[in-house]
């Protein structure tokens, strides 16, 4: 294995610089199922069939503390590779673990809201709208769930192994699946809730 | 035994699919009592299972492209005999629906898909002189999702019923209302799976044309078959997510009754047919792509010219696949758009004709002034160019949308497809096999009985594709199991079954040229028998696991020819260890948990579906803590295989 120390330990092996690019590339076809979710969201948000739509479902406070909790995670995870690049493990460490709290916190009220949703008649089988808002929200829960499962192994390879190339590698290409969770919830916070609250 | 009844197949009580699963069970007990008999499972698992190596997933992508072909085209000989004649009880309405949708599926995703992914896997590493692809063990993944997916589907005809809504598969006629078997489900799933590992195959291959290609190739030093592969694989990267929520989409209605394409509760049957089309036509420009890449390399080998107008050849396949996600509405211009969005898109269709006219032209003038040798890969090629502008020209007429209202659903338009498709992908498939067959077998396929099969092709497909235009111009419906005598059909449908029956004389020949030449030909044929100008017949044949024992220096887009011709020096002598990726069991055990998660899901099983996602997750879990740095050869190892490769070539 050839180290390039001229560049940060996640890019300095060809191997490193590989699976970096890939990595990027698969975050291309995420853009693309996420993109169709949307555009299916838009198609159908509208054909309620007299259940309730957007407007009557969407509650204010479950979203604020969803998006904070989101946003902030996205902002340790980069305290946390920033950690990484000065090798300071413990911090790095302590960020990542910060990352997925909070991670499971936003995965909390989600599930809370969902649960709500339910309550007000509105389930999987009520109408285009609801499947394809579930789908679209689900899609989006079930990566931040997947998400957090690896991150902890991540953790765990840490811990064991201490930083290493494949390690900082690992921890990198995670930080850029989890900012790319955090820009899709932006799309959901503008296009699914506030245009619907409105 | 309730319970089982589940699993039988819906009452038409038909002998042929009794014979089929007959067929099918003693084939699986001939294979497991065969493999057993000759102690082969050893063999099988650590040289074929768990390989990692391109060249070997290359092979296996190739014989399973093969199987399918037949199979696929036994449902093609079936549909032309029910039709043959007017009033046909050959087969029963059901039945028919049944073929004409698995032979779709078969023929676009898991035959012309694995065969181009077979030349792919094998050609590209070698073309731009690497070892592996970047990410090998992915690789195998995708290979085996790929058949664990096309397994599933072709279990459907004997387990619970084939889809029978057509390979498009429109809501709601696939919806549960009136498709009541599993085959739907089958459909939604199966595609599911193998549609992910093509993603995977995606990703991975533009990896490795942009990062791992030899020193001194630049992006337009690349052969136009790599360019293809690049340009079909950023495709793949684009469109098949699109897939992936349209059958997640479709499953949910079909499994858990959300009402997402449905006719009630606010469902939108067209959301389906616009998703398919705008993951589907962009889906054929995977299919043509690299099928243009292969006759760009045998047209400028046999024709001993450089590729005339590489710049052009691969501006115009860039806009083509611009274009290709443009223009999926003229698909079903009779549907209600309205007069403005159809004329959109009938101008995008059209524009595509533009840069395909331009490729078409540049293969005239590589030819133009040529040394035009006559083998069979360039016999295909021959054919190709006047039986596909035939086809891209009914397409422009399919494309204008006021003249279509005549076409739609005709056997016009299975005429117009066919004939892209065939002269398109499926010569350049075979011409690609004969043309790359030494490089991965060792020995050629014989000339005569290639050529003997390529003109039976072409008659057969001419004689059964042909009066398709007429009948359908006439106003014969695509995907109607029978019509009366009084139609007048009846003669040239007969003349569409004899093309076929010639077409299958032609497929035989293959396989009976296969067998042939693996008893009778030379193995002594060198490591480049055409005499041909890239990278992949510059290294050794048999290739050796690491392809290339110093790696290629390249400074022009025909590495080989100028290293032939103008005395450059494409190899280095001085041996390094050579670092190479371990085999693995995992891909394969993953893809079939993914299999039995699929059967699972097909027959609404909660439990073992439950089993198989907690088992898929396990095996990612496993990858993500294993430890693999791969293995080196070392330079002695390096200089023997050498050594002894060079007594053989």
């Amino acid at each position: 294995m050839k180290l390039d120390h001229s560049l940060p330990p996640e890019y300095s092996t060809e191997e490193n610089r590989l699976k970096i690019l890939g990595f990027w590339i698969f975050i291309g076809a995420e853009i693309m199922l996420f993109g169709t979710l949307f555009a299916s969201y838009f198609t159908l948000v509208d054909r309620t069939a007299g259940t309730p739509g957007a407007a009557e479902l969407f509650g204010i406070t479950p979203l604020i503390i969803e998006t904070l909790l989101l946003l902030t995670s996205s902002f340790t995870i980069g305290l946390g590779v920033h950690a990484m690049r000065m090798g300071n493990k413990k911090a790095m460490m302590a960020f990542f673990a910060i990352t997925l709290l909070l991670g499971a916190g936003f995965l909390g009220v989600e599930i809370y809201e969902f649960n709500h949703f339910v309550h007000q008649g509105v389930t999987l089988q009520t109408s285009a709208f609801s499947a394809i808002l579930f789908m679209t929200l689900g899609t989006h829960g079930i990566h931040v769930t997947i998400g957090i499962f690896w991150g902890l192994f991540i953790l765990m390879q840490l811990k064991k192994d201490g930083l290493n190339p494949a390690t900082a590698n690992k921890s990198f290409i995670f930080s850029l699946y989890w900012h790319f969770l955090d820009v899709v919830w932006i799309f959901i916070f503008s296009f699914v809730y506030l245009k619907g609250m409105m | 035994m309730d319970i089982l009844d589940r699993f039988a197949i819906p009452p038409h009580d038909d002998p042929m699919l009794y014979g089929s699963l007959v067929a099918i069970v003693i084939v699986t007990i001939a294979i497991i009592a065969g493999l057993t008999y000759f102690k082969k499972w050893g063999y099988l698992w650590r040289e074929w299972l768990t390989t990692v190596d391109h060249k070997r997933i290359g092979i296996m992508y190739l014989i399973s492209a093969l199987v399918m072909l037949f199979r696929g085209g036994a449902d093609a000989i079936l549909l032309r005999a029910q039709l043959a004649v007017p009033e046909n009880s050959l087969l029963d309405a059901q039945h028919y629906n049944e073929i004409f949708t698995t032979h779709g599926i078969v023929m676009i995703l898991f035959m012309a898909m694995p065969f181009i992914m077979a030349l792919m896997n094998f050609v590209v590493p070698l073309q731009i002189g690497a070892r592996d692809v970047a990410f090998p063990r992915l690789n195998a993944l995708s290979f085996w999702l790929f058949f664990m997916g096309a397994m599933l589907l072709n279990i459907s005809f004997v387990i619970g019923g084939s889809p029978d809504a057509g390979w498009t598969s429109y809501f709601p006629l696939a919806g549960n209302d009136f498709s009541t078997s599993v085959g739907t489900n089958y459909y939604m799933i199966a595609i599911q799976i193998a549609g992910i590992g093509t993603l995977m195959t995606g990703i991975n291959f533009i990896t490795t044309i942009l990062k791992m290609r030899a020193p001194g190739m630049g992006l337009m030093q690349m052969p136009m078959f790599t360019w293809s592969s690049l340009i079909a694989n950023v495709i793949i990267v684009f469109a098949f997510p699109v897939l992936t929520v349209a059958l997640a989409m479709g499953t949910f209605d079909r499994l858990f009754g959300t009402h997402l394409f449905s006719t009630t509760n606010g469902g939108m049957d067209m959301l389906w047919a616009n998703l398919f089309w705008v993951w589907g036509h962009p889906e054929v420009y995977i299919l043509i792509l690299p099928a243009f890449g292969i006759y760009s390399e045998i047209i400028s080998t046999f024709s001993r010219r450089n590729l005339y107008g590489y710049k052009a050849m691969v501006g115009s396949m860039v806009i083509i696949s611009l274009l290709s996600f443009l223009v999926w509405t003229h698909h079903f211009y009779t549907m209600g758009q309205g007069a403005l969005t159809n004329s959109i898109f009938s101008i995008t269709t059209m524009a595509i004709a533009v840069p395909t006219g331009v490729k078409i032209f540049n293969w005239l003038f590589t030819m133009y002034k040529g040394k035009i040798e006559i083998t069979t890969p360039m016999l295909y090629a021959i054919m190709f160019i006047p039986l596909f502008t035939i086809g891209g020209a009914t397409g422009v007429m399919l494309g204008m949308s006021a003249a279509d209202y005549q076409y739609h659903n005709t056997m016009f338009l299975v005429a117009h497809f066919h004939n892209t498709i065939i002269p398109g992908v499926v010569f350049a498939m075979l011409a690609g096999l004969t043309y790359y067959w030494p490089k991965m077998f060792g020995f050629m396929l014989n000339e005569r009985i290639g050529k003997w099969a390529a003109w039976m092709n072409c008659i057969g497909f001419l004689l059964a594709f042909m009066p398709m235009y007429v009948t359908g111009l006439d106003g014969q419906a695509r995907r109607m199991y029978t019509y009366s005598a009084s139609t007048g059909y009846g003669p040239l449908n007969m003349v569409s079954f004899v093309g076929a029956a010639v077409m299958a004389i032609g497929f035989v020949l293959i396989a009976y040229n296969i067998y042939y030449s693996t008893r009778y030909a030379s193995r002594d044929i060198g490591s480049d028998p055409w005499n041909a100008r890239t990278l992949e017949w510059a290294t050794h044949t048999p290739v050796p696991g690491y392809n290339f024992a110093t790696l290629p220096q390249v400074d022009s887009n025909e590495a080989l020819w100028s290293a032939k011709k103008k005395g450059h020096k494409l190899f280095d002598s001085k041996y390094e260890k050579i670092h190479m990726p371990n085999n693995s069991g995992v891909p394969f055990i993953m893809s079939a948990i993914f299999f039995v998660w699929g059967f699972s899901l097909v027959f609404s099983l909660w439990i073992p579906a439950i089993l198989a996602t907690i088992g898929i997750f396990a095996c990612m879990a496993h990858r993500s803590f294993e430890k693999d740095h791969g293995h080196y050869i070392s330079v002695q190892e390096v200089e023997q295989t050498e050594k002894k490769l060079r007594g053989v070539s």
